[in-house]
C-alpha cells in the first residue's frame, strides 16, 4: 500500500553500507600510551583546561571535486558547532592559510597562529558512482595525528560522511553520542492535496523525515489524508504515526526502507498518539475503544493489550521513561490538562505539573531526567521543562509564537518543536536544552509536531 | 432552455405534491433516490412543446416548505453537505458542554434526522489553535460525543450517529481572533450515507 520513494530506499542502502575503516596510519601513528593508563583513545586538550579550539578548513580535493571538498568541510564544521561541545575557529577566518594539498602538508605553524588546538582535515576523492573519504584530527602543537578515520561507498548522500566524522570526534574526544547521523519527523502540509470526500477546503498533511539538520526532506506517506504525531521507532527504520486514511484516527507503522505497512490496532476503536517503548517492543498510545480518551500499551504487533488509567476526563498523550518502567500523559481530571505519570504496571499514579494547561509531556533520553512540555502561556504555548528528581520547572521559549510539541534529541542535549514564530506559518525548530543556538529546520508549507530519532 | 426548466419547475412541483400526500398518509417515508431520478431524466427528454410562459406563481403556498424536502431526495451527498441542513454546534473555548443555543441547533438538526430516517451522519469534532494539537484530539472527540449524546437524547439511533475528531487540524476559518476561533470551536455535522 504505501509505497516509499526510491530515494529512501537508495539512502538507506548508503547508509548501511557506509563502513568506518581504521585508517592504517592510525593505529600505528598513535602515541604508545596515553598518559593516563585507564583513558580510552587520545584526547585532544585545549590550553589551561579550556576545551580545544578547532579549525576545520575545507577539506583536501583530491579528486578535484572542490565544490564537494568545500562542502563535507563546512558540514562537518556546522555538525560540530550545533553540538556545542568544542570550540570552533570560524571558517571565514582561514583565508591566509595556504590550502594543504595532502595531509603531510598541512601548514601547522599558521594554524598555531590562528590559535587552533587542533585541525581537522580531510580528503574527498569521487570515483564515478562512488566516494571515498578521508579524516585526521591533528593536534596543532604536537603535530601528531589523534585520529584518522577513512570511509567508502556510494556518493549519493556525501554529507553522511561528514555526518559519521562529526559523530566519531564527537564521541572519541567528548566520549558522547553526537546526533549528526540522527533525522527527524514531522508531518506537513506542504503538497497542498486537498482532503478527498468532504465539501470544506482542506489542506491534507503527509509524514516527512529530514536529516536532523533539515538536509535531505523526504516525503514518507502518499494517502493524502491526514497524517500526524509521528514517532520514530528505536531502530530508526520504522515511523508510526496516526493516519485518517480510514476516515478516523488510527495508528499505522510504515517500515520507511521496506515500504510496507503494519496496522497493530486491528480496527478496533480509534487510535492516536503513538509512542514506540525504549526498547521498541511495544506501543503507549491513546484510545477511545471504552468510550473515551484513556491511554494503552500493546507490544508492537498489537498483542498484549493493557490498559493504564482508568478515568472518565481526558487521558492523552503517553511518552516513555528511559527506562521504560513509567510513562507520563496528559491528563484534565483536576480540570485542565496536567502533565501527570504512571508506572508502566498502571501503579503508582502521580501528577508533576502545575500550569494553567500543560500538554505533549516527553521524556529526556538518560543522562537527564526530564519531561518536556508545552505549556499554555496567555492565549499561546510555550516549551518548558521538569526536572523529574528536583520537581522544579524551566522554560526555554519566552513567546515568540506559539511553541508546542518538543521533541528530545537522542543525546537529551537538543529538543526540536513547532513555532509559529515566524510570520504564522508553523515550522519545525530545534534548540539547545538550555534554550539557546535556535535553528530553524522547515521552510516549505506548515510543518508540525517532530520527533527526534535515537 | 428556459422553458425546459419551467418544464421541469413545474414537474417538480407535481411530484412534490405526491410526495406530500404520500407523508400525509404516513406510508413509506419517500421515494428512493434513483427512481425520482430516472424520471425527472425521462420527463426532461419528452418532446418538449414550446410551454407556456403563465403558470409560474400558482403554487407559492405550497413551495416554501416541501421543494427543500424534495430537492434532498435528488442530491448526491456533496450536494447534500454543501447546503447542509445541519447547522454546527459552538463550543467555548476549552468546554464540551453543549450551551443552550447548541441544544436549540441539536433539537432542529434531530429533527431533520427524523425526517429522513435513512440518513447517517459523522459529527465531526474541532478545536481552535489556542489548545495544543495532541490534547485537541481528545477534546475534539468530547465535543462530538456531547452533540451525539444530546441527539440520541432525543430518539436519534446511536447507529446512525458516527463521531471523529480532527483537533485543530482542519480549522474553518484560518485566522488568529476571536472570530476564527469561535467559528472554529466546533460540532461539525457531514451527511455520509443517506
Amino acid at each position: 500500500m504505501t509505497r516509499i520513494p526510491r530515494l529512501l530506499a537508495t539512502l538507506a542502502a548508503a547508509a548501511a553500507t557506509v563502513v568506518a575503516v581504521t585508517s592504517a596510519q592510525t593505529p600505528a601513528s598513535q602515541p604508545p600510551a596515553p598518559q593516563q593508563p585507564g583513558e580510552v583513545g587520545i584526547v585532544l586538550n585545549g590550553e589551561r583546561g579550556q576545551p580545544p579550539r578547532l579549525a576545520v578548513p575545507d577539506f583536501i580535493a583530491a579528486g578535484g571535486d572542490a565544490d564537494l571538498a568545500k562542502e563535507l568541510a563546512q558540514v562537518l564544521y556546522d555538525d560540530l558547532a550545533f553540538e556545542g561541545e568544542v570550540d570552533l575557529i570560524p571558517r571565514d577566518t582561514y583565508g591566509s592559510i595556504p590550502p594543504a594539498r595532502s595531509f603531510a602538508e598541512a601548514p601547522f605553524d599558521r594554524w598555531r597562529e590562528l590559535g587552533a588546538d587542533g585541525l581537522v582535515l580531510g580528503s574527498v576523492t569521487r570515483n564515478g558512482a562512488n566516494v571515498k573519504v578521508e579524516m585526521r584530527l591533528f593536534d596543532v602543537r604536537t603535530r601528531r595525528q589523534i585520529l584518522g578515520r577513512e570511509y567508502g561507498g556510494p556518493a549519493t548522500n556525501p554529507r553522511l560522511y561528514a555526518h559519521t566524522i562529526s559523530d566519531e570526534i564527537h564521541e572519541t574526544q567528548n566520549q558522547l553520542k553526537g546526533v549528526a547521523r540522527t533525522k527527524l519527523t514531522f508531518s506537513s502540509d506542504r503538497v497542498r492535496d486537498k482532503a478527498s470526500n468532504t465539501v470544506e477546503s482542506r489542506n491534507v498533511k503527509e509524514i516527512f523525515i529530514a536529516d536532523y539538520d533539515g538536509a535531505n526532506q523526504r516525503r514518507v506517506t502518499v494517502n493524502r489524508q491526514l497524517n500526524v504525531f509521528p514517532s520514530w521507532s528505536p531502530d530508526g527504520r520504522a515511523i508510526a504515526y496516526t493516519s485518517y486514511r480510514r476516515g478516523y484516527p488510527d495508528i499505522f507503522i510504515s517500515l520507511i526502507y521496506q515500504g510496507t505497512m503494519e496496522t497493530p490496532t486491528k480496527g478496533v476503536g480509534q487510535n492516536w498518539l503513538p509512542a514506540f517503548s525504549p526498547d521498541g517492543t511495544r506501543i503507549a498510545f491513546t484510545s477511545n475503544r471504552d468510550g473515551n480518551s484513556e491511554i494503552y500499551v500493546m507490544n508492537r504487533d498489537g498483542s498484549g493489550l493493557r490498559r493504564l488509567t482508568t478515568h472518565p476526563a481526558i487521558d492523552s498523550t503517553p511518552t516513555w521513561s528511559p527506562s521504560g518502567g513509567q510513562i507520563a500523559f496528559t491528563s484534565d481530571r483536576t480540570g485542565s490538562p496536567q502533565i501527570w505519570s504512571v508506572s508502566a504496571d498502571g501503579l503508582n499514579l502521580r501528577r508533576l505539573s502545575s500550569e494553567g494547561y500543560a500538554d505533549r509531556p516527553t521524556w529526556s533520553p538518560a543522562p537527564y531526567n526530564e519531561i518536556a512540555f508545552a505549556a499554555r502561556t496567555g492565549s499561546r504555548f510555550d516549551i518548558k521543562i521538569y526536572e523529574v528528581d528536583k520537581g522544579t520547572t524551566r522554560q526555554i521559549t519566552f513567546g515568540e509564537g506559539s511553541n508546542e510539541s518538543p521533541a528530545w534529541a537522542p543525546s537529551g542535549r537538543h529538543l526540536a518543536f513547532m513555532s509559529t514564530r515566524n510570520a504564522r506559518a508553523s515550522q519545525i525548530f530545534v534548540v539547545r536544552r538550555d534554550g539557546k543556538n535556535l535553528k530553524q529546520i522547515t521552510r516549505e508549507g506548515n510543518n508540525f509536531t517532530p520527533n527526534w530519532s535515537r | 432552455m428556459t422553458r425546459m426548466r419551467t418544464m421541469g419547475l413545474i414537474l417538480g412541483v407535481a411530484s412534490l405534491a405526491v410526495v406530500s400526500c404520500a407523508k400525509k398518509t404516513n406510508t413509506v417515508p419517500r421515494p428512493m433516490p434513483p427512481p425520482a431520478a430516472s424520471s425527472g431524466a425521462d420527463m426532461g427528454t419528452t418532446p418538449a412543446p414550446p410551454a407556456p410562459d403563465p403558470p409560474l406563481a400558482e403554487p407559492p403556498i405550497v413551495t416554501p416548505t416541501v421543494v427543500p424536502e424534495g430537492a434532498i431526495g435528488s442530491k448526491n451527498l456533496d450536494e447534500l453537505n454543501r447546503e447542509s441542513p445541519f447547522s454546527p454546534v459552538y463550543f467555548a473555548l476549552d468546554s464540551f458542554e453543549v450551551s443552550p443555543e447548541g441544544r436549540a441547533i441539536l433539537q432542529a438538526s434531530a429533527q431533520v434526522l427524523q425526517r429522513q430516517p435513512t440518513w447517517q451522519i459523522t459529527i465531526e469534532g474541532h478545536c481552535d489553535e489556542r489548545g495544543t494539537a495532541e490534547y485537541n484530539l481528545s477534546l475534539g472527540e468530547r465535543r462530538a460525543v456531547a452533540a451525539k449524546t444530546y441527539l440520541v437524547s432525543l430518539g436519534i439511533a446511536a447507529e446512525r450517529l458516527r463521531t471523529v475528531s480532527y483537533g485543530k487540524e482542519f480549522p474553518f476559518d484560518p485566522g488568529h481572533d476571536e472570530s476564527a476561533w469561535g467559528k472554529n470551536r466546533r460540532a461539525h455535522f457531514v451527511i455520509t450515507a443517506k
